[in-house]
């Protein structure tokens, strides 16, 4: 039975598949649909859902159309959420993979590293590091990579360590392979499996405190998000629940999504596991 | 006891290096900054002439080179002295001082919510793996753990404070009531608990579903079957032989999720106009005051360590083997 197969047969990792097939294609779709600004005004201001056929979804205080602001906001939610990921679990696996070869003090001082990382509140971090530098996208990726890199480190180190002291790992010092290359090309892509496992726990943190940041006014103010989106309508939240609710459930459905996916792959995985 | 305090020990002492990591990324990190606290507190002035600003960046040492005051805060912070808030205009401890108490509240109720009902929960579920109870439990959980705080924070207050106005929607405590004693404490309580139930929630959902596959695991062990052919009562082996093992690792888990935890209140505290330590941080950004920044940054850092001191002293309490031998690693 193929990898596809088994993973088909777990409901959880379908479930995600489609929730997270349905986002991203609202995330490419959002610029074809609705090429204007999301954030431009298109109408009178607080229109209701499902009054306007035109703006299906109503627009916000300032009159910008509900659904565009939807559509655009899945598209920087997985943006942020994967990017945010991939620099965090590259940096894990290469800190990881260079503390665990090298052993000794430069062991030592990476992994007082980690530990420095993981006693700082990560939302703190990335709230510092945005204030500091400015928000923009790539700003933000990299604040939230900030927290999110020290467990992918750690797993990878504890891999190398056993890895290691494989007979393939000697062979390759004995032809005069460089440590920096044995590193790398050898080890690494061998210390990777579990490493990757943690994605998609990674791409829901990460979407999340995107959320939480631009929420607080801290996300890059000319791209639409469902946190601003959150925000911006929790100025009317008595009259108009709906404005904060709605972005607030993209993001329930989004985070999901990657969860379940998550175990779907794994549970596959252990079948897999199982069999052999 | 004497075996803990030598733990506890050995953890303070290795943690005070990874704490002046902390003192000197961060230093480097609000170094990047363009601008300083004197072009803020400038601004906030509506402009002043470059004299001002060179004689009020001598006043503050803000005029040395970085080495030199990373040296001149370092030397200080060993003093306990935080420095100055330019923002706020007062002793930057004195500032976390009063805010940290009310996070305490807010942090310590929601751990305490989450770790009760989430173990609780998670028993129900892991007693019968694969039963009706397990399933909707399971995926219950896992879409509770998907919700943000902060969203859930507003629907939260939307419901039970707008709505049905059962509790206040925001601050925490009725201002000038003029309550003391009992009273006042359950004002605050009531206060406190949507806000609690916003930040604790994901975590309910985190210790359940430990909890569910730590059972889950301890099921296959052979000391269970063991007790299942003694005859024990199904009761007594799912509570004093499964759950008990599987609770191990969830003390863990509470040392590694006050970080997080801590982070989260910065965002549940301004939904909520808590005046807490989350919020003084949100307010330290919008102010540009760099040094209280720093001051949260590394006090935070420090309670995080305090947190996890306490978590090892309970594992050692509950698990014999802890720093019985040889260090552990």
């Amino acid at each position: 039975m193929s990898f596809l197969a088994r993973f088909l047969r777990s409901p959880e990792g379908v479930a995600g598949l489609l929730l997270l097939a349905c986002l991203l294609a609202m995330a490419l779709l959002a610029p074809v649909l609705f090429p204007r600004d999301p954030l431009s005004i298109v109408g009178r201001p607080l229109i209701p859902p499902f009054a306007d056929w035109s703006l299906p979804l109503g627009t916000d205080r300032l009159g910008r159309d509900v659904l565009a602001g939807l559509m655009h906001g899945a598209r920087t939610s997985l943006l942020v959420g994967i990017s945010a990921a991939v620099v965090a679990l590259a940096a894990g696996a290469v800190i990881g993979t260079l503390a665990g070869f090298a052993a000794g003090w430069l062991d030592e001082a990476l992994m007082r590293v980690v530990d420095a990382f993981q006693i700082v509140p990560p939302f703190l971090l990335a709230l510092a590091f945005v204030s500091v530098v400015g928000a923009s996208l790539p700003v933000i990726v990299l604040a939230i990579a900030l927290g999110a890199w020290t467990g992918a480190a750690r797993l990878a180190r504890a891999e190398v360590l056993s890895i290691r002291e494989r007979d393939y790992v000697a062979a390759a010092r004995v032809i005069g392979m460089h440590p920096l290359e044995i590193a790398f090309k050898e080890v690494l892509p061998n210390a990777l499996p579990p490493v990757l496992a943690l994605t998609s726990v990674i791409v829901a943190g990460a979407v999340l405190t995107e959320a939480a940041l631009s929420f607080l006014g801290l996300g890059d103010p000319n791209t639409v998000t469902w946190g601003s989106m959150i925000a911006e309508g929790r100025n009317v939240l008595r009259t108009a629940p709906f404005l904060s609710i709605v972005p607030g459930l993209g993001l329930v459905l989004t985070v999901l999504g990657v969860y379940l996916l998550g175990e779907g792959l794994v549970e596959a995985l252990a079948r897999k596991r199982r069999r052999q | 006891m004497n075996r803990a305090l030598k733990l506890v020990g050995r953890r303070a002492v290795s943690s005070i290096p990874v704490l002046l990591i902390v003192v000197v990324g961060t230093f480097f990190l609000l170094e990047l900054a363009s601008g300083d606290a004197v072009d803020a507190y400038l601004v906030s002035l509506g402009g002043g002439d470059a004299e001002l600003a060179r004689s009020l960046r001598e006043s503050y040492g803000l005029d040395r080179s970085p080495l030199h005051r990373l040296w001149l805060y370092t030397s200080s912070l060993a003093r306990l002295d935080l420095g100055w808030s330019v923002a706020f205009n007062r002793p930057i401890l004195d500032l976390i001082l009063e805010r940290l108490p009310n996070t305490l509240w807010l942090m310590g109720s929601a751990t305490a919510m989450a770790f009760a009902l989430g173990t609780l929960l998670g028993i129900l579920a892991g007693a019968r793996p694969g039963s009706a109870a397990d399933r909707v439990l399971s995926i219950g959980s896992l879409a509770l753990y998907a919700v943000p705080s902060f969203w859930l924070g507003l629907v939260l207050s939307l419901i039970f404070a707008v709505q049905l106005r059962w509790f206040p929607t925001a601050g925490i405590e009725t201002i000038a009531s003029g309550k003391t004693g009992l009273d006042r404490a359950l004002d605050i309580s009531r206060h406190l608990v949507l806000p609690v139930c916003a930040l604790g929630f994901i975590y309910l959902a985190l210790f359940l579903r430990m909890m569910r596959a730590g059972m889950a695991e301890v099921w296959r062990q052979d000391f269970v079957l063991a007790a299942r052919a003694k005859g024990l009562a199904r009761s007594r082996i799912v509570l004093s032989h499964v759950a008990r093992n599987a609770l191990l690792p969830l003390v863990t888990m509470l040392g590694l999720q006050a970080a997080t935890m801590l982070g989260g209140s910065v965002v549940i505290e301004s939904v909520f106009a808590i005046p807490g330590f989350g919020r003084l941080a949100h307010e330290a950004v919008a102010a540009r005051d760099a040094p209280l920044l720093m001051g949260i940054i590394v006090s935070s850092a420090v309670l995080v360590v305090l947190v996890n001191l306490l978590v090892d002293l309970a594992y050692a309490a509950l698990d014999p083997r802890v720093g019985a031998g040889e260090p552990a690693s």
